[in-house]
């Protein structure tokens, strides 16, 4: 296998896997990544605005396997058509969480209050508790989750990161600029 | 058969087949394809019917293995789709181009548990290149030249297509279609290697030409690039030995004087020895397998190493290379050899008379030897190969099952031409040879073909020798008939105290000689060295059926060299008069 890792580089990385948009293509990824012994961390697959290609965001384990054996052996797969890896400070991600939160009419302002500060939406509201949203970069969603868990949280899904390459700040003038000098 | 305008799946898939070249399809009729065995009747594709599913997927793969062309078969859905699971399996652990045709229930019954119904693409997605399940007539023309496409090129393998049987069967709406000629491929996500990145092929070089005590270790991949005539050049040029896996046996001359045979568990002691003391080893189409590393971080530990292959995947997999090269063996050397000859080659090279003189020291030292019986005893296997190599044609093609028998061809024979080795590497999958000799057979009619197999492979699949004797596909046997599961045996000896559970299985139980007969073959009982010749020139004067020899070998043979499982190479055992004590 391969040489030893660096002990501080990061163990999740994101993997932007542009697809086709056919059935069976997400068995396809998900079977390798079994069979192969990869780890996969978490897994959000929608269409893209063309829509014979969706777009696999995956969050890969790099302590399973060494990422450039992932990325090859994804490549490898016929429907497969593109594979970025977005290394964590180049890339913007967005995770949705979504939770039923216990919160009987004396607490229910406080809950509300932590949702608002998060700048959260409430979606709903019942007698003991209320289920509310929240979208944001994956660590905001952790601190909420850590915030919100002594009051109860009665069921919660997380839809597991989307991610796309971070915007250059510079211009491409500028980058112009800098090939001419 | 020439449709054009109007026409139906069924007719439209035989049609697809004929236009990329298609000769011959291997198969067995059932429920879900029984429409498109209709218009086989019309076409001049060679269909063989098979016994068994799994010999028409070990026959295709048989057939590649010989012409270096896709094999075919086809066959009904559910359980005749399981059956072929072993023979993908074993063509995409090997890289052979397959392709695969099989029916499924019709299109609007998938997914209710319908008779003979089964998730076919679902079960067969881990072992094969591809797959495809047909939703539409219109698109078995394009998915047929898809199929074709993928199946042959970049890393070989084999492509399955599935097809429900209401797009091909006429007297169904759904089958209804124009007929069309695929247009150019159009796979956005499927680009296979061709050039070596030219930096690192001049990277390559510069190794190359530096190294003292250079080894190329040649897989499989050879073959499957058509590279031999190119590895010769190299070798040639540069006069480095080249040692020849399992996959790549008849990838390099074995009468070359640069040969160094088959490396690995059971490779001959230089094989195995070189790689462990070069200074550069240059692996051209190999996967640096488990079975020829041995303990991977003790596999040639003072080597640097090129890795050459069309799968970019396998560089770096198991040993990260010094410079690896992503791209088609063939076109690589060739631009090595280029390259080479730019900085100077076959001058400016290193003094090597140290390193050669190393090698045919060993070579001298470590021969592969064995006791030859007396008359009366049972028979050496080795002899029988022996005897068998020196009295067939040079270009003679060559099956085996998996276990010592294997082994042994592989040790003994001669393969001095590519695609004459017909052979389960990765899989290992016994009762492989039969089939897969008839394969070969049916695609070079031209060629003698025998097989050699255990005792134990050979009750596996032996029934595909009435397909032969039906079909007039003259196959010769050789059974190395030991009555045991002989590998497993030997592991019993060396590493289970002796102690031999399961693995014994009668000698004359079954007769083979008279299975052979009931199965219009010639049958041939062999007990002693002296009838060995007679009876292999009696087979091979045989050229209207299947001749079967049962030759009656003693168990107590074992296989050498053998370098123990989790060992590193270096602790190769050698066998008695294998070498002055060996290890």
């Amino acid at each position: 296998m391969q040489s030893a890792k660096d002990a501080n580089a990061p163990r999740l990385h994101i993997l932007s896997v542009l697809v086709e948009n056919r059935a069976g293509v997400l068995t396809r990824v998900a079977g390798l990544f079994a069979r192969r012994g990869f780890n996969i961390h978490s897994l959000a697959v929608a269409p893209t605005d063309d829509d014979r290609f969706s777009r696999i965001s995956m969050v890969v384990d790099v302590q399973s396997a060494p990422l450039e054996q992932m990325i090859k052996q994804l490549d490898k797969l016929i429907n497969v058509i593109e594979i970025d890896e977005l290394a964590p400070q180049e890339a913007v991600s967005r995770e949705l969480l979504m939770a039923t939160v216990s919160a009987p009419p004396d607490v229910r302002s406080q809950v509300i209050e932590l949702v608002q500060i998060f700048e959260g939406r409430v979606l709903n509201v019942g007698q003991e508790s209320v289920l509310i949203s929240l979208d944001g970069s994956p660590q905001k969603l952790d601190d909420f989750e850590r915030l919100l868990r002594p009051y109860g949280i009665e069921a919660m899904q997380r839809t597991g990161r989307v991610a796309l390459p971070r915007l250059h700040q510079r211009t491409s003038l500028q980058i112009v600029d800098d090939q001419v000098s | 058969m020439k449709i054009t305008g109007k026409t139906n799946g069924g007719s439209a898939l035989i049609q697809s087949l004929e236009n990329e070249g298609v000769d011959t399809i291997f198969g067995l009729p059932g429920g879900a394809i029984l429409p498109v065995y209709d218009p086989i009747i019309d076409s001049p594709i060679r269909h063989i019917l098979v016994r068994h599913e799994q010999g028409a997927g070990h026959m295709a793969e048989g057939y590649a293995h010989a012409t270096g062309r896709p094999g075919v078969a086809m066959v009904t859905s559910g359980p005749a789709a399981t059956n072929v699971i072993t023979p993908l399996a074993d063509a995409y652990m090997d890289s052979v181009p397959l392709v695969m045709i099989t029916g499924q229930v019709p299109y609007a019954a998938i997914g209710t548990d319908a008779f003979q119904e089964c998730d076919t693409t679902g079960i067969t997605m881990p072992v094969t290149k591809h797959n495809f399940l047909v939703t539409e007539a219109q698109d078995i023309p394009r998915i047929v030249h898809e199929a074709f496409h993928i199946a042959t090129t970049g890393r070989p393998g084999p492509v399955l297509i599935d097809i429900p049987k209401d797009i091909v069967d006429p007297k169904n709406p759904r089958s209804a279609m124009e007929w069309y000629e695929p247009g150019p491929i159009d796979l956005p996500g499927y680009k296979p290697l061709t050039h070596g990145d030219p930096a690192l092929i001049r990277e390559a070089a510069e190794l190359i030409m530096r190294s003292e005590r250079p080894v190329i270790y040649a897989g499989g991949g050879i073959l499957k690039a058509r590279a031999s005539a190119a590895l010769k050049e190299l070798a040639e040029l540069l006069g480095i030995h080249v040692v020849t896996t399992l996959m790549a046996r008849g990838a390099f001359p074995d009468d070359h004087d640069l040969c160094l045979g088959m490396p690995g568990m059971h490779g001959n002691y230089t094989a195995v020895t070189s790689m462990q003391e070069c200074d550069l080893l240059i692996a051209l189409g190999s996967r640096f397998d488990d079975r020829v590393t041995g303990k991977v971080p003790d596999f040639a530990p003072h080597a640097k190493v090129i890795h050459v292959d069309i799968d970019a995947a396998e560089i770096g997999k198991v040993r990260i290379p010094e410079v690896g090269i992503a791209g088609d063996c063939r076109l690589v050397i060739e631009e090595l050899i280029t390259a080479v000859r730019d900085l100077g080659a076959p001058g400016n090279l290193p003094d090597r008379q140290p390193w050669n003189s190393t090698i045919s020291g060993w070579q001298e030292t470590y021969p592969l030897a064995y006791q030859m019986s007396e008359p009366g005893e049972l028979l050496k296997p080795q002899h029988v190969l022996e005897t068998l190599r020196d009295n067939t044609p040079d270009d003679c093609i060559v099956a085996s099952g998996v276990g010592q028998h294997q082994m042994w061809t592989s040790q003994y024979w001669k393969f001095n031409h590519p695609n004459t080795w017909v052979n389960s590497g990765g899989l290992g999958t016994m009762g492989f040879a039969v089939p897969a000799a008839i394969g070969a057979k049916v695609g070079r009619p031209d060629r003698m073909v025998w097989a050699v197999d255990g005792d134990g492979c050979f009750q596996m699949t032996a029934q595909e020798l009435v397909t032969a004797a039906t079909e007039r596909i003259p196959v010769k046997i050789a059974i190395l008939n030991n009555a045991y599961l002989g590998m497993v045996r030997q592991w019993q000896e060396m590493f289970y105290e002796e102690r031999y559970s399961e693995v014994y299985l009668s000698p004359d139980l079954p007769d083979y000689k008279m299975w052979a007969e009931a199965m219009g073959c010639v049958g041939m009982r062999v007990e002693s060295p002296d009838e060995v010749l007679p009876a292999i020139e009696k087979a091979n004067g045989i050229d209207d059926r299947p001749v079967v020899i049962d030759f009656r070998t003693d168990a107590r043979e074992m296989v050498y060299p053998m370098v123990p499982s989790g060992l590193s190479n270096s602790e190769i055992v050698v066998g008695p008069g294998q070498g002055d004590g060996g290890h």
